[in-house]
């Protein structure tokens, strides 16, 4: 048996020893060089304004909730980094393999907020198509998509499309056997695929220290020979730098990349959840202080690359964007009863055909009587 | 010109090489399936001859292979994976049920999923635990899901090249114990498509329905039963699902008897459905209840055991004297104290 090879060592894989951040909790440039690029200021400006449309978007499907226009919402409010940070690190081609948390994320990616929540509405298990925009359908099962976006980065590698995949998972679902056997085939078969670990603190109620006794999460990488990475997932400027330099990792051929991101989620697990039960305001009040949009606000008015006006305009696109969303979802969707035969197979078998007819023949018995 | 004697697993093993020729899409991975061929060898040179990129071994994960195969066949591959047991498979089974089977329905028809899922499955073969498992309820019962079983050389070849071909996931059961098992077949064949059921023996006193492995023993109890002035007709089903309802009624309406014979446990298993599809459609036409012979409900039971617990000739005989030709109802089934 031979040790296998990495450049570098395996050492080379481990995380920082303490994770990547640029920013400091105010938002002032933290001192050394850090091991990652800079990002354009460019992109760091897109990143903020689609940050501030993105919590807007959040706040809104959160109260579209209360109004009973959703059937649950899992919110993102406090990971605005990680999610606009995963989808702008990423190329138009590029797959993107989503959590039910990742609405935000999927609205950054510039599907319309209404496909979006088609499946936390109700009316539809994936609102929007997913080859058209090169994201899968939101993954409830935890952890299994991850599988699935190794598969999909080893077939764009095959084709030699260039393209790479990025899969979300929580600090929960690293306990999933699937993301064990994701990142166990993505490295033997070197397939382009970054994982990036939204660690939020908590699984529903259950704490980090219950999901695992590993130094970090990002720690898992080296079992499977897969370069890894820790971030203050609550610092764009970091999100970015490591997302974009595991990307660049990934398509040029060096096999997987894993990325643990500490953030917090500030609203409960869904709107049928209640975060008091399991943790102190305390603990959620030291995440609001490291709110990822101030930081990167502070450090771009700093650096002269945000204006009032630049401020305010992504204030009003936000208030905007929620304003459509409203509108949008005041609208009853269109229901096919009979559509839910459809696409089961390709062709309906003899059996679902009858099973059509026999629904027909009640809506149509429905509609007489109305 | 003889037709050459070929067995199940040579016929499988033609239809994966021709496949891989026709179509390079079609990537085989799985457990063992490169260099050793499989533990059945059913893969067997399909590695030297078509390339590491088209046959390959995968990590020994099966959730594992089955979500890697959605990832590829999402982008655009054909993936074929063997599930190198019937009971090893279970851990692919979320994979299965909450994609394989739902992307379709779930993306509304927006993304396929042209993929096969090959498990050598059933009993017969003396295996010890947890290799001789009948799964295929689990399947059938999973929306989305097309569920293949061949009992001969013919259909496997043909069914095997349309699943493969097939837009939707098959679920491919191969019955371990009819891998070698020859008959005259002169490859490439095609037989009847999916959702067709084949007469494979014609009657006119009961139907006997079987699929998969008791497909030959159902064979074999219709001869034996000729001596006894049975002259019994045999449905091979070949699909599971699509389900052929109208080879299957129409031969119990000529025939106004019918057993179902599989290895499964009996209750809630798929000779459960075909029973009440029956009762449905030809009640009528029945002269006695619809019957099963099928494996216990029970574990699996120890190889050296199994001939106790697999459905066999004699059970399938004596299930004729339930048929109630003397117009006698079934002994079993009398209310207590009941006289006859």
């Amino acid at each position: 048996m031979t040790d296998r090879q990495h450049d570098g060592g395996p050492e080379a894989l481990l995380p920082s020893e303490r994770p990547v951040r640029f920013l400091t909790d105010t938002g002032a440039a933290v001192r050394g060089r850090p091991r990652y690029p800079l990002p354009s200021p460019e992109t760091l400006r897109r990143a903020y304004r689609a940050m501030v449309v993105g919590r807007r978007f959040d706040a809104q499907a959160t109260a579209l909730t209360k109004q009973g226009r959703l059937a649950v919402y899992p919110s993102s409010h406090g990971q605005e980094a990680c999610q606009v940070g995963a989808v702008l690190a990423l190329q138009d081609g590029d797959w993107f393999f989503p959590t039910y948390r990742e609405s935000m994320a999927l609205v950054t990616r510039g599907i319309e907020p209404t496909e979006v929540l088609a499946l936390l509405r109700g009316d539809a298990h994936c609102g929007y198509d997913p080859h058209r925009h090169h994201v899968a359908p939101q993954c409830t099962p935890l952890a299994t998509q991850t599988v699935h976006a190794a598969g999909l980065a080893y077939a764009e590698q095959r084709k030699g499309s260039g393209r790479i995949a990025l899969a979300c998972v929580g600090d929960g679902a690293t306990s999933e056997g699937d993301f064990h056997e994701a990142l166990n085939f993505a490295a033997v078969f070197k397939a382009p695929v970054v994982f990036l670990v939204q660690n939020n603190q908590y699984a529903i109620s259950v704490p980090l220290d219950r999901q695992t006794a590993a130094p970090s999460l990002a720690h898992k990488g080296i079992g499977y020979g897969i370069r890894s990475e820790r971030i203050d997932g609550n610092d764009p400027v970091a999100v970015l730098a490591v997302l974009s330099a595991a990307a660049e990792h990934a398509r040029s051929g060096h096999g997987p990349f894993l990325v643990e991101a500490h953030t917090y989620r500030l609203e409960s697990h869904t709107n049928a959840d209640d975060a008091t039960r399991y943790r102190t305001d305390a603990e959620a009040e030291e995440w609001r202080r490291r709110d990822p949009i101030a930081r990167l606000e502070a450090y771009l008015r700093r650096r002269g690359h945000l204006s009032d006006e630049d401020v305010a305009e992504a204030a009003t696109a936000a208030e905007e964007f929620a304003a459509r969303l409203r509108t949008a979802m005041n609208a009853a969707p269109e229901l096919t009863p009979l559509g839910m035969f459809d696409h089961v197979y390709d062709v309906p078998t003899p059996q679902l055909d009858e099973q059509r007819a026999s629904l027909r023949s009640e809506l149509e018995a429905e509609e007489a009587l109305t | 010109m003889t037709t050459p004697s070929t067995t199940m697993a040579q016929a499988l093993n033609s239809a994966l090489r021709d496949a891989l020729t026709e179509d390079e899409r079609v990537v085989v991975f799985g457990e063992d399936v490169g260099r050793l061929g499989g533990v059945f060898r059913i893969t067997d040179g399909l590695t030297a001859e078509f390339g590491e990129d088209r046959c390959f071994d995968t990590p020994l994960a099966e959730a594992g292979i089955v979500g890697f195969a959605v990832g590829m066949a999402m982008g655009g591959f054909r993936p074929v994976v063997e599930l190198q047991f019937d009971a090893f498979a279970y851990p692919a089974f979320e994979q299965i049920a909450s994609h394989v089977a739902k992307m379709r329905n779930r993306t509304r028809g927006r993304v396929a999923l042209p993929m096969v899922i090959r498990i050598p499955y059933a009993g017969g073969i003396g295996g010890v635990e947890h290799h001789c498992d009948s799964s295929e309820a689990y399947y059938a019962h999973t929306p989305g899901l097309k569920v293949v079983t061949p009992a001969t050389a013919d259909d496997a070849y043909s069914l095997l090249r349309e699943a493969i071909e097939d837009p939707d996931p098959v679920i491919f059961l191969e019955p371990k114990k009819l891998y070698w098992s020859k008959s005259q077949v002169a490859l490439p064949v095609r037989t009847e498509p999916f959702g067709r059921a084949a007469i494979r023996r014609q009657g006119a006193d009961a139907t006997l329905v079987a699929y998969g492995p008791t497909v030959p023993v159902a064979l074999e109890a219709a001869e034996a039963a000729v001596e006894e002035g049975w002259d019994l007709e045999v449905v091979d089903l070949r699909t599971i699902v699509p389900f052929d309802d109208e080879t299957v009624a129409a031969s119990v309406r000529r025939t106004g008897r019918c057993v179902i014979v599989s290895e499964a446990a009996g209750f809630a298993g798929v000779g459960a459905e075909i029973a009440a599809r029956v009762q449905e459609r030809c009640f009528h036409s029945l002269h006695a209840p619809v019957l099963r012979v099928t494996g216990y409900d029970i574990p699996y039971p120890p190889p050296m055991l199994e001939q106790h617990h697999l459905p066999n000739v004699d059970r399938i005989l004596d299930s004729l004297d339930r048929l109630q030709r003397d117009d006698r109802p079934d002994p079993r089934f009398l209310p207590l104290g009941g006289a006859a």
